[in-house]
């Protein structure tokens, strides 16, 4: 099947109902996207679709056939990486690409999102080293905040 | 002879409900009640929530991860529905999924409600959707999203009865008046 990941067309032999991470991960080989829980609940494996962020561990590939997928790899240069550097987000980073991928999501469509706004897009984005206020302050600043 | 008569109407009441309304409202009350089982199911009753969450499992416990509703009752960016939610149960990842995963409107709210109240709100086009009793009827024996009720995936009790006896329950229902139980009636 033919996918569409990061601007670049992929010809992938993969069953149609493998997750779409392992075809990211295992098949082209973008490691930037993480595998957390395997259950969609912690968020680490976030990637966009058309945009809209999905959880790449329990979404068939099949999915994804004929829609732009995105992945960390393919948002260079975005604000919020550099915002992430100035809060110091990361801790140990495991899941920070799922975290960007979100937020990024987030300010596409609301780019200057409240502390409500940012909790309820980010609820599913889960860090055990517990960033969550560096991921707020990171946001908000992009949203224009000081 | 006519006293006869005078006396007859005297002890009918002069109007008279004819016997088969009566049964047909009774038999109709009865079948909203047969329905009633089912749209009270945990499986039905969870995404039929008053507030900005969906349920989960038999106890009703509120959505983990914590989720909204959004304007829309498919979730707010970065958090929607099919974030996570397919069109299918993912069965590895226990994750339940059909066909436009969403939250019923708040104003379809069937969570602590009666079988009377949800009976009336039910035919009031003002809280469903602006459907008629037909596409209600339409709704129930054929939507997708319905249709997960009975197809839960493991761990999950399905929905009591097929969704094709609730839609013939549903016809017949209407079919006898679409009458409601009382309140109070039997659950």
């Amino acid at each position: 099947m033919k996918l569409t990941v990061n601007g670049t067309e992929h010809q992938v032999e993969a069953d149609p109902t493998m997750p779409l991470l392992w075809v990211l991960r295992d098949l082209l080989g973008l490691t930037g996207t993480k595998y957390g829980c395997g259950e969609a609940l912690c968020g680490a494996c976030t990637v966009h679709l058309d945009g809209v962020p999905v959880r790449a561990c329990v979404t068939p590939v099949a999915r994804a056939e004929r829609r732009k997928v995105t992945t960390i790899e393919g948002l260079q240069h975005h604000p919020l990486q550099q915002a992430w550097i100035d809060a110091g987000v990361p801790q140990c980073g495991f899941c920070q690409a799922g975290q960007i991928m979100t937020a990024a999501a987030l300010l596409e469509a609301n780019p200057k999102p409240s502390d409500e706004d940012i909790d309820h897009a980010m609820a599913g984005n889960l860090c055990r080293c517990g960033t969550y206020l560096r991921i707020r302050t990171a946001v908000k600043k992009v949203g224009g905040a000081p | 002879m006519r006293l006869l008569c005078v006396l007859m109407l005297a002890a009918c009441g002069g109007r008279t409900t004819p016997a088969h309304v009566v049964d047909d409202t009774a038999r109709s009350r009865e079948l909203f009640g047969r329905m009633a089982k089912v749209l009270l199911h945990p499986r039905c009753v969870n995404c039929h929530t008053p507030d900005e969450s969906p349920r989960q499992g038999d106890a009703h416990l509120l959505h983990d991860p914590p989720v909204v509703r959004g304007s829309a009752n498919r979730g707010v960016v970065g958090m929607q529905c099919t974030t996570c939610h397919q069109d299918h149960n993912a069965e590895l990842a226990r994750i339940p999924g059909a066909p436009d995963w969403h939250l019923a409107p708040v104003e379809m709210v069937w969570l602590d409600r009666s079988p009377a109240q949800i009976c009336e709100q039910i035919k009031d086009p003002a809280r469903n959707g602006g459907k008629t009793l037909a596409q209600i009827q339409d709704h129930l024996a054929h939507d997708p999203l319905v249709a997960w009720g009975w197809h839960p995936g493991a761990g999950r009790e399905p929905a009591p009865g097929t969704q094709a006896e609730l839609g013939a329950i549903a016809q017949q229902w209407i079919d006898t008046g679409a009458a409601c139980p009382p309140e109070g009636g039997a659950r």
